[in-house]
């Protein structure tokens, strides 16, 4: 569905990935870990189209998204939680979720609504508070759940555990996980959380230093050594 | 508290009072004819009073604190606002600053008598939307009524009109600049180009083509907008204080063509003899030329000079009566949504698929155009125009006046252009410490209400109860 091919990007002159492989199918979870630093969060912008490509190219669906500006390619169907999740604070939720369907045909808006309360029954009873007095949870839930508002095919999450408590983690990880087995939403989903994020995924790849260093299913990079010393010693 | 730290801390007020009335108030220079330069007049007296006020005012203030006194002050304050200036009329600066400040009291003491905080105001949030809510309920009919009304009121003389003509012209730029500042969060210090452009494009059609006012209304507001998108497209990577100089800079572009360029605008001379706007083609004249009726003579009245007046007064009502409408349904559209959400966040913005650049260019166009049309209506209400009318003096009343109201309510505009075009007209009585009474209210304003008269941004949406409610 996403295929990314071989793709660099610079930030003036430092280069913050070097020929980055990585695709993606429908249906599929996949996660891709990495330290700080190591360019994930830039792989994900790059996909939106802010940085560009510098080399390689990237394919949605049959199509060269690398050249397109940010609101065509999310036009396309491809929708983003951002990092730090973004969402309007001085708007109320529902009006946070009608600026994410604002892709979509408005027709649907009712029923994407109850879905998205459905996911998150707390954003319900919050809806017409605004953002900005949400808790960071909350916030996370409503950022995914605007970004589900536009009915994409692709689904982009950065970061969706940061800052968050453990229950809360645990929380979105499970929607996270239904939105993907009943409805089929195919999600790309970036983490530091390497232990959550690897037994949620089906297939992960290691980011290091703007470089792909081992990829595999999420129960293989699970289980390597190196992924254990790197990211998952201590705790959990 | 007792009572030494009460005169305590009321001795403290009066002594500022009097570090600072001692200079300003107490010495005044005044041109005496026959004599040489200036001569000092002292007046002590008056220094004297005002430490007084501030010593009555602020013990009453602190006693207000016990519950028993709250009545007492109540009443004595209140009775002192209306009583004071029945009783004295030899001295209007002191009477007015004295009424103010027992009536500042009054208020205070009310808002503690009858609970208002306790009852409504448990969380502040609560308070403020339901206070809102309510306002925008029946505040906003109950005004409209009031305007419709106001030119038959016997209170309203001339002067008054004029004065309301004038205060909706603002409420007008008001709701018009709200629509980039207040929405799209744009900072447009400039916003006075486009007025400027609107009238200059009026009289400059309805002098050379002879077209109707409303023919050239639109004409007026069309030429504003590309206007706007001609200022929009070099800022649309500007932001903050950047955009607020550049827009700065666009407005006094507008006006120094205007001043140079002779041959087409009339330089600092202006245009005079604009077209005056007729009734449905008939025009407000005693004699109308051959073959034409007047207005008065199609309802068979006798001439007045006041029927235009009253006309022109309906035209701003309706003018400003559709910004408001168009802003308040625009809010709940796409485009209306995609400026507030472009003022929260640009970035995720982009994220959801809006298209930054055509969503701010919109709301320049859009702002801009409201301006051209109250510019319009400004050039065929003078019958003259000229650079001088749109300086830089102009753009900021107009943004305080979005400020003022918070940004984003349309109630508060209307607040705000009459306290801010009103009160210096109200003040006039105060000769020379107009400026200073003005001043006094935006600084208690920016006190007691930090963040505009009615900082509350009502949301544009709710689900109905059936899909929404269950879960």
């Amino acid at each position: 569905m996403l295929t990314v091919q071989g793709v660099s990007t610079s930030y003036g002159h430092i280069q913050a990935l070097h020929g980055v492989d990585i695709d993606i199918r429908k249906g599929e979870i996949v996660t891709l870990i990495g330290a700080n630093g190591a360019g994930k969060t830039t792989l994900l912008m790059t996909i939106c189209g802010k940085p560009r490509v510098t080399g390689g190219r990237i394919v949605f669906g049959e199509r060269d998204i690398s050249q397109l500006p940010t609101f065509e390619i999310v036009r396309l169907g491809i929708a983003q939680a951002p990092e730090g999740r973004r969402v309007f604070p001085r708007m109320s939720v529902l009006e946070n979720l009608q600026m994410g369907a604002i892709v979509a045909d408005p027709a649907h808006f009712d029923a994407d609504c109850h879905r998205v309360f459905k996911l998150f029954p707390i954003l319900d009873q919050r809806k017409s508070q605004r953002a900005g007095t949400l808790s960071g949870g909350e916030q996370q839930m409503l950022s995914i759940g605007r970004a589900l508002m536009s009915r994409p095919r692709l689904l982009l999450l950065d970061e969706p555990s940061l800052g968050l408590a453990p229950m809360i983690v645990k929380q979105i990880f499970s929607v996270i996980r239904d939105i993907n087995e009943r409805e089929g939403m195919t999600v790309f989903l970036v983490e530091q959380n390497a232990f959550h994020a690897l037994r949620l995924a089906h297939r992960g790849y290691v980011l290091a230093n703007g470089r792909v260093v081992l990829q595999g299913t999420g129960q293989e990079l699970l289980a390597n050594r190196e992924v254990r010393a790197a990211y998952l010693e201590g705790g959990h | 508290m007792d009572a030494r730290a009460l005169l305590k801390d009321a001795g403290l007020a009066a002594f500022v009072a009097f570090a600072l009335a001692f200079p300003m108030v107490g010495f005044q220079t005044i041109d005496v004819s026959g004599s040489h330069g200036i001569t000092v007049v002292t007046r002590f007296g008056d220094v004297a009073i005002a430490v007084a006020l501030v010593f009555i005012g602020r013990l009453a203030l602190s006693l207000l604190q016990n519950r028993a006194m709250r009545l007492p002050i109540l009443v004595l304050s209140a009775a002192l606002a209306v009583g004071l200036p029945l009783l004295t009329t030899s001295y209007p600066v002191i009477t007015w600053l004295s009424v103010i400040a027992t009536a500042v009291i009054a208020v205070r003491a009310a808002w503690l008598v009858f609970d208002i905080a306790d009852v409504v105001g448990r969380d502040e949030g609560n308070h403020l939307r339901d206070a809102t809510a309510f306002i925008g309920r029946w505040f906003g009919p109950v005004l409209v009524v009031f305007a419709v009304l106001f030119p038959f009121l016997p209170m309203t003389s001339r002067y008054i009109l004029d004065l309301g003509i004038l205060v909706l012209t603002y409420v007008m730029l008001g709701w018009g600049l709200n629509v980039v500042v207040g929405l799209a969060g744009l900072l447009d210090l400039g916003y006075v180009a486009f007025y400027a452009v609107g009238a200059y494009s009026y009289a400059i059609i309805a002098q050379t083509f002879g077209w109707s006012f409303w023919v050239c209304l639109p004409l007026a507001g069309l030429f504003a907008a590309f206007f706007g998108v001609i200022l929009g497209f070099p800022v649309l990577r500007l932001r903050g204080d950047y955009l607020a100089i550049v827009t700065l800079g666009f407005g006094e572009i507008i006006r120094i063509i205007l001043l140079n360029w002779s041959s087409f605008s009339g330089g600092p001379n202006g245009i005079s003899g604009v077209p005056r706007p007729s009734f449905l083609g008939f025009p407000f004249t005693a004699n109308p030329p051959e073959g034409t009726r007047a207005f008065h003579q199609l309802f068979g009245l006798d001439f007045a000079p006041e029927h235009r007046i009253v006309f022109l007064y309906y035209l701003i009502l309706a003018l400003a009566l559709v910004t408001n409408i168009f802003t308040l349904r625009i809010r709940k559209l796409p485009i209306g949504r995609a400026w507030e959400a472009l003022r929260e966040d640009e970035v995720a913005c982009r994220a959801l698929g809006i298209n930054p650049t055509n969503t701010k260019l919109t709301a320049f166009a859009i702002g801009a155009m409201f301006a051209g049309f109250a510019g319009a209506f400004f050039a065929t209400r003078q019958g003259f125009i000229s650079p001088e009318s749109f300086s830089f003096l102009e753009s900021a009343v107009i943004l305080a006046i979005v400020v003022l109201d918070g940004m984003g309510s349309q109630i508060g505009v209307v607040l705000a252009a009459v306290l801010l075009i009103g009160i210096p007209e109200f003040f006039r009585e105060l000769a020379q410490f107009r400026m200073l009474a003005f001043g006094a209210a935006m600084v208690g304003i920016m006190i007691w209400r930090p963040r505009g008269l009615l900082a509350h941004r009502d949301p544009s949406i709710h689900l109905p109860k059936a899909v929404g409610g269950g879960a």
